[in-house]
């Protein structure tokens, strides 16, 4: 009795501990292909079983479903800004005047943090020139008069403050100083990229399609 | 359960006898009761029974307070004000529970610090401080989603700012982020699951305080020379060690009475005081406050987090190297959760073969520069991120690492330490006078005096 080991890699069994095996390497071989077979039908039962604890966590169909939102922008005067809850984050609806898309049109890319448009509505990696920001009028021209941005600082995700706030007239997130230009670029600060567009488009002259 | 030789619980009634073959239960609590502690430990040893009273208020006030709380965006912050106005006693429970969290940050602080003056980390004790590590590592977790329950503005922004933590991660981030709130932003889904596991994880540290215990129970405590207790024979140890209980569960339970003195003035007198007023004003998505802080007991580790900003030579010459994968928001992250790994490795990193610091002439002005330290990086995680602070937080941080990553290791070997006394007893004396020489258990003699 004291001589019988388990010893589940088939290696380490000796002649001894298989003195009742009448084939002893083709044993060996066979435990080890239901060894390896059992833990990896284990391995796949327990993955299946723990998946579902862990989707649960995330997004519900609820969740998902509140995914594009349509928002009425007729009142929008210029120089000011709409601010909507979007998936439970704002979004920036600001009317700029002719100073701040001049200003925001004259910056040199050099003197960008982040040099990407970050707007999915154009092709993806356009670099970070106003043009790329702002968005195209109902009449399909690019003014730069509306710019729809997520009011969501790209640092930690505070909601920055607008109204020509910072050091280059745009906004500027309270939380960990990071300062943006009128055309939502990272300038200073902490954050690393410039503030994300969503996907927005004018369904309408004073309709915004959000999502 | 230690290796200091002992007495045994011995059962003596037939019923004790038959409980005792079945389940050696009386035993086990009979030797954690009366396992032979140092009689040198001074007033810092108190802090691990003043935690444990915390744990135990903590789970008890907050099985009431989820009676009456509803964790629903549109009602958690109005529950939280029906149990301070309609609840019988709501307001005291919940003032406690509130202001216990930082008693608990309180006497953790203190008994880490403790452990790092005293060398108590190092071997045999290691695996005592991991443990130790991953209990804090729970408390600040659990102390975090506990924050966010009121609903106020702190605490949304407070989690929006914590889980955009996660979403700094390269490449998976941002599904972690989305993972972790059940949606793209901190939400009602977000609120429940933390409320969920704010309830779970005091039970997880529960039980790691168990085997918290149960490790340097094996090892026997450390004590302010660092000295091991005798262990040749059981009239070495006695000479070096009393029992747990009575001499040194009265001496805590009277520390935790003047702990609790301090703690009630302030839960009575001053209940709002370690909070903040924005917390009063409900979660708003669409504001964010002036000025987000932490609790205050998380304030050096925001320091830490918000020092490397992208204009910081070590934050540039990462993104560099590292192809723009390790950029300022991410280092800030590696170099907030750095922070408490380094502490958490200094078993290795510490090379003296001195334990306690008391006998360590160069150790002890690094270690008290490093405490100043905290309470300056704290300083600065409270004040806004311009200015001279984040220079100030950013020196503070760099010690911090230094102390772990450079002096400790090199103090090892360049320090020449003094002797510390060859036993405990020898301690004991010199500072208690000579009363119990001699003559065994020191106990037979002290209370006769």
């Amino acid at each position: 009795m004291a001589s019988i080991q388990l010893a589940p890699f088939g290696g380490s069994l000796t002649r001894e501990t298989l003195s009742v095996s009448h084939a002893e390497d083709q044993s060996s071989t066979r435990r080890d292909f239901l060894y390896y077979a059992t833990g990896g039908v284990g391995a796949v039962v327990t993955g299946a079983a723990v998946w579902p604890l862990v989707n649960q966590m995330n997004p519900s169909a609820d969740v998902q479903a509140a995914s594009t939102m349509r928002v009425d922008v007729s009142g929008v005067q210029e120089g000011t800004q709409l601010t909507v809850l979007f998936l439970g984050k704002p979004v920036f609806i600001r009317r700029r005047t002719q100073d701040e898309i001049e200003a925001a049109r004259a910056v040199d890319m050099n003197d960008l943090v982040d040099t990407d448009s970050r707007n999915p509505n154009i092709a993806a990696g356009s670099d970070a020139h106003d043009e790329n920001r702002s968005l195209t009028t109902p009449e399909g021209e690019n003014t730069g008069e509306w710019l729809v941005m997520q009011g969501v600082c790209t640092h930690l995700g505070c909601v920055p403050l607008g109204d020509g706030a910072g050091e280059f007239g745009g906004w500027f997130c309270p939380c960990h100083g990071s300062h943006y230009d009128t055309a939502g670029r990272i300038r200073k600060g902490p954050a690393p990229e410039n503030l994300h567009i969503p996907n927005a488009s004018f369904v309408d002259d004073s309709t915004i399609l959000l999502g | 359960m230690s290796g200091i030789p002992h007495d045994h619980y011995e059962p003596k009634s037939n019923a004790e006898k038959w409980l005792h073959s079945r389940l050696p239960i009386v035993g086990l609590l009979y030797d954690t009761l009366m396992i032979p502690t140092p009689k040198n430990l001074n007033w810092m040893w108190i802090w691990g029974i003043v935690l444990v009273f915390c744990l135990v208020m903590q789970i008890v006030t907050g099985i009431i307070l989820v009676m009456h709380y509803t964790p629903h965006v549109d009602l958690a912050f109005a529950s939280v004000e029906h149990i301070m106005r309609n609840v019988n006693g709501g307001w005291a429970i919940r003032y406690i529970h509130q202001n216990g969290a930082s008693l608990f940050f309180i006497a953790v602080y203190l008994h880490i610090f403790r452990g790092l003056y005293y060398g108590s980390y190092k071997a045999p004790r290691e695996v005592t401080w991991i443990v130790g590590m991953l209990i804090y590592l729970l408390m600040m977790g659990t102390a975090f989603m506990g924050y966010v329950l009121p609903w106020g503005q702190m605490s949304f922004w407070g989690a929006t700012v914590i889980t955009g933590l996660f979403g700094a991660i390269p490449f998976v981030g941002e599904a972690i982020q989305t993972w972790l709130l059940g949606g793209p932003a901190v939400d009602n889904a977000t609120l429940n699951r933390f409320l969920s596991l704010h309830y779970l994880l005091p039970f997880v540290i529960l039980g790691l305080v168990i085997v918290h215990v149960w490790a340097f129970h094996t090892t026997g405590n450390n004590n302010p020379t660092g000295v091991d207790v005798r262990r040749a024979s059981k009239k070495e140890a006695e000479a070096d060690t009393l029992p747990f209980w009575p001499y040194f569960v009265i001496k805590d339970l009277f520390a935790l009475a003047v702990v609790l003195v301090a703690f009630f003035a302030i839960v009575g007198f001053m209940p709002n005081y370690l909070g903040h007023p924005d917390n009063y004003i409900e979660a708003n998505p669409m504001v964010t406050p002036a000025h987000i802080v932490p609790e205050w007991y998380f304030l050096p580790f925001y320091a830490i987090l918000r020092a490397f900003d992208g204009e910081v030579w070590v934050v540039i010459a990462a993104d560099f190297l590292t192809g723009g994968i390790v950029d300022a928001k991410f280092f800030g992250v590696l170099a907030m959760f750095g922070a408490i790994i380094v502490m958490a490795l200094v078993p290795w990193l510490d090379t003296s073969s001195v334990r306690s610091g008391r006998y360590r002439p160069m150790f002890k002005p690094w270690f008290w520069v490093f405490v100043i330290n905290f309470f300056v990086l704290m300083w600065a995680g409270a004040m806004p991120a311009e200015g001279i602070y984040p220079y100030i937080a950013l020196i503070g941080s760099a010690y911090w690492f230094a102390y772990f990553l450079v002096i400790l290791p090199l103090l090892g070997v360049l320090e020449k330490p003094t002797t510390p006394p060859s036993t405990i007893e020898e301690d004991f004396n010199a500072h208690y006078g000579n009363a119990s020489v001699g003559t065994g258990p020191a106990s037979a003699k002290i209370p006769a005096e």
